[in-house]
């Protein structure tokens, strides 16, 4: 594929028909759902996507409804990845005996943070150390909330969730953020990248990439849900980019190990005074309520100086300061 | 670091789910190990809340691999530990609990069931694992499991539970269904001190005289934990009294797994626990466990007003399973009606014991559990 084939204009955008389409069940403000719509505009041909349990699982496929319109299956919690291998190596080999004629026939792994962080984190590195030639896509909401918001590995320090309980012993989530993409790039796999619903076309022009490069590739899409941060559901993807706009979840890219900052990164990288306090994030979502309390004031303290440690680490790599 | 009380002692209105976690408390659990899974997750919430306060622990785990492999540990570093899950989370954690059985690590595992197999029904009733519950590890093992019907057995069978782990040095399992667990109901919770605790019988010879699994008469080894001065050494592979690998051993073998096997059989009588309701004379014999006991038991008292001569038998424990009472309860039975909310489970044990061949099973799959007048009908179609 030549690179003027994606443009992805706002017009190419609409023109495009929804892979991922209307009439799910997904809860109003729901970034995950907007994220799925936004995959789907991004494919290049014969497409099949595995999904691990998780909410856009549910949300989408309620009997006798499936917002699917490309082959599609539902896995187990933890093996996504592993699907995906199996998958993959039986297209590659029925191609080989050329018994499919296609060109090129994608595969997408799709999983939450459980399913990604957590649980599925085995079959993953697996997955990619083997080298299968598959997008696994996180859609990451920073907590299982399909069961009811409890902590994951992606729930970031500090949030209050069911298991996380802020109250009068414990602040939140005691643990910080795992840093998975960095996980992944330590994988040295060839393709890994950040993404976030705001910046809809680099969203986009990411997914393609990583269905373009040969070998695994890893996407990490944030994706705020109103429901389990107790934010405004009409606020869900201002979220999205006031996430990025604090350095709370930075976007970038590693092609082959090589990181560089996506262009909305980029420019607070050049002007560090438009990056703004975590603060203003934190104060419009519930789940982190009580970290405005002067008793739990200390961890927003921690939240911010985090946030900075991990901002200038990643400025480093991508040979920034 | 303790903000609240352990025992809330008193009149509660309570879910199933929040039931069983206050009577692991009550028991004396200080670690939960866990991983979100519909309709158990309410346990490992209702514990995150309560652990900080009574000073114990909550960790969520990655998966429910981890949970179960973490309450090992934390059993043999001398807590009372448990783990709440559902059938997907049962499966995956089936080789841990061999190692459970085989390291014999007290540890107490809920499975509230829900519809299978696969992810199923998640948020339906099922009572799909209770043969998975006995035979689910490879290797043979004996394992004790209970079976609540009520919001109060969820609390009282939960603390049952552990008294039995303890006591046996076996995972003992609460295989709720999604019914019990999210119903709501009157919860007794007694004083603290009338609560029978049993804690798992400790070394006290001196160290070097200890063997980590030299059993006992009851075919129990005493229980040291890690750090108490004993020198210890705990294996998954056939072990002799020393805890060393014996693993080309045909008489350590036989020794070890018989012993694994006989400490739960030869004490069955202690452990089995069964509700007898008008067998005495009973033409008919229900057998059913958990929710469906429940409309089973309206069953029977309809049966009885049209004249037809029927009894309930619910085992509390499904494992062991209360042979003498069903055996008896059979002697004089011409039918045997086992409704289950699977596709025909514990009949097979029914079966097994009353070798009868009027055992009738009522399936029920994939929605709200046995209603009585299912049953009832069921029964007067059977019985002629």
């Amino acid at each position: 594929m030549q690179s003027e084939e994606w443009k992805f204009t706002a017009k190419d955008i609409a023109e495009k028909p929804d892979l991922f389409m209307s009439g799910h069940r997904a809860c109003a403000g729901c970034a995950p759902a907007t994220v799925m719509r936004l995959i789907m505009k991004a494919i290049r041909g014969p497409t099949i996507v595995t999904h691990a349990t998780g909410c856009m699982e549910v949300v989408s496929t309620i009997y006798p409804y499936t917002s699917w319109a490309v082959p599609w299956l539902h896995t187990a919690f933890e093996n996504a990845a592993a699907n995906a291998s199996g998958i993959e190596a039986a297209l590659k080999i029925m191609k080989k005996k050329g018994k499919i004629k296609h060109e090129h026939v994608d595969v997408i792994a799709i999983a939450g943070d459980g399913g990604t962080y957590d649980i599925g984190i085995q079959a993953l590195s697996g997955a990619v150390e083997r080298g299968h030639d598959f997008l696994f896509v996180l859609y990451d909401n920073e907590a299982y909330m399909n069961t009811g918001i409890q902590r994951s590995g992606g729930t970031p320090l500090g949030a209050s969730t069911t298991t996380s309980p802020a109250g009068t012993v414990i602040p939140g989530k005691l643990e910080p953020k795992k840093p998975i993409a960095d996980i992944m790039v330590a994988h040295e796999i060839p393709y890994v990248a950040t993404a976030s619903p705001y910046y809809w076309r680099d969203l986009i022009t990411k997914v393609r990439k990583g269905l373009e490069v040969e070998g695994p590739a890893f996407l990490h899409v944030f994706a705020p849900c109103p429901r389990g941060w107790r934010s405004d559901p009409a606020k869900s993807i201002e979220l999205s980019r006031l996430a990025v706009e604090t350095c709370v979840f930075p976007l970038w890219e590693a092609v082959n190990g090589e990181y560089q900052l996506s262009t909305p990164s980029k420019v607070l990288a050049l002007a560090p005074q438009k990056k703004k306090p975590v603060k203003e994030y934190v104060a419009v979502q519930g789940r982190f309520r009580h970290l405005l309390t002067p008793k739990f004031e200390k961890m927003l303290e921690e939240i911010q100086r985090i946030t900075d440690m991990r901002w200038q680490k990643l400025l480093k790599k991508c040979g920034i300061a | 670091m303790v903000k609240e009380k352990a025992v809330l002692t008193g009149m509660h209105f309570m879910s199933g789910d929040i039931a069983c976690a206050e009577g692991a408390i009550a028991a004396g659990c200080r670690f939960f190990a866990g991983y979100p899974i519909t309709p158990a997750t309410e346990i490992a919430e209702h514990i995150a809340s309560r652990m900080p306060k009574i000073g114990g622990v909550y960790i969520q785990m990655e998966d429910e691999i981890a949970s179960i492999a973490a309450v090992i540990g934390a059993s043999y570093a001398g807590l009372k530990a448990m783990t709440a899950t559902s059938g997907p989370g049962f499966s995956l954690m089936q080789e841990n609990i061999g190692l459970a059985a085989m390291t014999e690590a007290p540890c107490v595992i809920v499975d509230v069931m829900r519809g299978g197999p696969s992810t199923g029904q998640p948020t339906l009733p099922g009572q799909q694992d209770v043969m998975q519950a006995k035979w689910g590890s490879h290797g043979d093992y004996e394992i004790i499991a209970l079976s609540p019907c009520s919001v109060q057995e969820m609390f009282d069978l939960t603390i049952e539970a552990f008294n039995l782990s303890e006591t046996y040095r076996v995972p003992a399992f609460v295989m709720a269904d999604e019914v019990v667990a999210h119903m709501w109901e009157k919860l007794v919770i007694p004083p603290a001190e009338e609560i029978k605790i049993v804690n798992r019988k400790r070394a006290n010879m001196p160290p070097e005289k200890y063997l980590p699994f030299m059993p006992d008469d009851d075919l129990v080894p005493p229980m040291a934990c890690f750090g108490e001065g004993y020198r210890f050494h705990a294996t998954g592979l056939t072990h002799n009294e020393y805890g060393y690998p014996r693993t080309q051993s045909s008489e350590v073998q036989t020794k070890l797994v018989q012993r694994l096997c006989e400490k739960i059989r030869k004490n069955a009588d202690k452990i089995v626990r069964a509700e007898e309701n008008m067998l005495e004379d009973a033409e008919v014999v229900v057998v059913a466990y958990g929710i469906v006991a429940r409309a089973a038991l309206s069953a029977v008292k309809k049966a009885r007003e049209k004249g037809i001569k029927a009894g309930l038998l619910r085992p509390i424990t499904l494992w062991p399973f209360p042979e003498k009472t069903l055996a008896k309860a059979a002697e004089n039975a011409e039918t045997i009606i086992v409704p289950e909310m699977n596709c025909g489970q514990l009949v097979r044990e029914v079966e097994r014991i009353t070798k009868s061949s009027r055992v009738f099973h009522l399936a029920k799959l994939g929605e709200e559990p046995h209603s009585p007048m299912e049953i009832f009908d069921f029964i007067r179609r059977k019985h002629k």
